[in-house]
């Protein structure tokens, strides 16, 4: 017992000395980890190549920071754990800043966040809700946002809501449109896809991303996003770089750089590129 | 675990009792008159009617109750006709999917325990009905389905104990019953063995009971079966004569 007392020990100071050179580290390249495979975040071209528009994000981030960027692909299941292994620095995957995640890693500050949004068939007398496109903070702008919420809730009267059961958006339904809307909950997204389609549900929420997706599937032909985005908030923050969190340093890097990106527009234009629409986390 | 989470689970998870029940016993009641009329269909001896009956029991107790109930709430509104149709209002509803997914898969099952227990009344009784005069309905009601009844009561009764467990099923279509609430409450808890061991006490509870009046209609049914109290003398005693 003894013996392995004095091991652990042993092993404690190794890792706090470990810990401590990467704390001294002076970052000159930062390697940096995706999955390759959820587009339009990150994708994996034919020839092996990432793009994406974390790719492209990225490269101007590790500029603003004058470090060269190096990209490892890991799978998702493994990302966390290849983080901690010191495969790569930062998680740069899609990945959102959940409060369970972050009891094992740090995060950035958010770099994106497609939103949450309605989706309608065109002709439905829904199609035409006020304020589409517009993007609302829930988080930063509550006032702002709760308005917006207001605007839109009338319209939803007596109708029937479809979305993904223990979503955040079905959160964020049973909260404010509970009181007017029937809110009806599917394992599956393609699930009130269908639903959508046939009439069944009135409307279906989800994340813009999805939404834009599925409506240039076969078979939701006259789906289209509409009405107000939302973001933030009890919707969570948004995609983040993961960082060990002994990295400080380095996550202040990132966080300032993302700052700079966002302010410059860098973040806008390089989402209108990839998602067709304003990515940018407000 | 902690018997506060149990708690927690147990109410939220009560509420689903209704619907289930609904469902269970809605879809056996309109599944035993399709059970009937499958099982007449069977024994009228008029093949295109016989083989019709067939097809059917073929098909629903072939395929999975899952695939059924899919294809009828999933497959059948894909079509613009369907859902310009007359059934739509009922069709649109994920609660008469589940009820009619649910009555066409027990009404075949439960027409076979139907046929069985039609066939196995005696020969003997139906010649002695006969010979008192009974013909017809009057045959089929006194004689016929009594008899057959009895004989068919412990499988049906297991027949129903499934029914009970195959609404589970209905929750894949929105229904929120208690497997329906339980799998919501483990996507918001992550305590997938809290939940489920408490959906399925449920479940228990609700088919202790349902066997418990099985038993109690199969020992009404049979009181030829057990021995008779001291002291009671039936008319017929006097034609059979002393017993001991």
């Amino acid at each position: 017992m003894k013996t392995l007392m004095k091991l652990a020990a042993v092993a404690l100071t190794a890792t706090s000395l470990l810990a401590g050179v990467a704390e001294a580290k002076d970052w000159q390249t930062v390697k940096l980890g995706t999955e390759g495979a959820f587009p339009p975040w990150n994708a994996t071209k034919a020839d092996g190549t990432l793009e994406g528009f974390e790719i492209d994000l990225a490269a101007d981030l590790c500029k603003r920071m004058e470090v060269k960027c190096e990209w490892v692909v890991q799978s998702w299941d493994g990302i966390i754990p290849a983080l901690q292994a010191g495969k790569f620095d930062a998680i740069m995957s899609g990945m959102s800043a959940t409060a369970k995640r972050e009891e094992v890693i740090a995060f950035s500050e958010p770099y994106g966040s497609t939103g949450q949004t309605f989706a309608v068939l065109k002709d439905s007398d829904l199609a035409k809700l006020p304020l589409s496109g517009e993007v609302f903070a829930l988080g930063s702008k509550p006032e702002e946002s709760e308005k917006a919420i207001e605007e839109i809730k009338p319209a939803f009267k007596g109708k029937v809501i479809g979305v993904q059961s223990s979503s955040i958006a079905e959160g964020f339904l049973q909260k404010y449109f509970a009181d007017v809307a029937e809110i009806r909950e599917y394992g599956k997204t393609q699930e009130h896809d269908l639903d959508l389609m046939s009439g069944r549900v009135d409307a279906i929420m989800a994340s813009m991303a999805y939404v834009t997706t599925a409506a240039k599937e076969n078979g939701n032909e006259g789906m289209e996003p509409v009405g107000p985005r939302f973001q933030g908030g009890m919707l969570g923050k948004g995609s983040s770089m993961g960082l060990r969190k002994e990295d400080t340093d380095l996550k202040a890097m990132f966080d300032k750089a993302i700052a700079a990106a966002k302010d410059d527009g860098t973040i806008k234009s390089l989402s209108e590129k990839w998602f067709g629409f304003d990515v940018t986390v407000y | 675990m902690s018997l506060d989470f149990f708690i927690e689970a147990l109410q939220r998870l009560l509420p689903g009792v209704p619907l289930t029940l609904t469902l269970a016993f809605l879809s056996t009641g309109i599944g035993a008159v399709f059970a009937f009329a499958l099982a007449g269909m069977r024994l009228s001896g008029i093949l295109p009617l016989d083989w019709l009956a067939r097809g059917y029991v073929f098909v629903f107790r072939g395929t999975p109750l899952l695939v059924q109930i899919f294809i009828i709430y999933y497959g059948l509104s894909q079509f613009p006709e369907v859902r310009h149709s007359f059934a739509w209002p009922i069709l649109r509803e994920p609660f008469w999917c589940a009820i009619i997914a649910l009555s066409l898969n027990t009404g075949a099952y439960a027409s076979e325990v139907v046929r069985g227990g039609l066939l196995s009344v005696p020969q003997g009784q139906l010649e002695a009905a006969r010979a008192c005069g009974m013909s017809g309905l009057l045959l089929f009601r006194r004689i016929v389905l009594p008899l057959a009844i009895r004989q068919a009561l412990p499988a049906y009764g297991t027949e129903l104990i499934l029914m009970v467990k195959a609404t589970s099923l209905a929750s894949i279509i929105t229904l929120m019953e208690i497997t329906g609430l339980a799998a919501k409450m483990i996507s918001d808890t992550y305590r997938v063995i809290e939940v489920f061991v408490v959906a399925g006490a449920i479940y228990l509870v609700i088919n202790f009971v349902l066997t418990r009046i099985i038993l109690l209609a199969e020992h009404w049914l049979t009181p030829h079966l057990r021995a008779r109290p001291d002291g009671v003398v039936l008319p017929s005693d006097a034609l059979i004569g002393d017993r001991a």
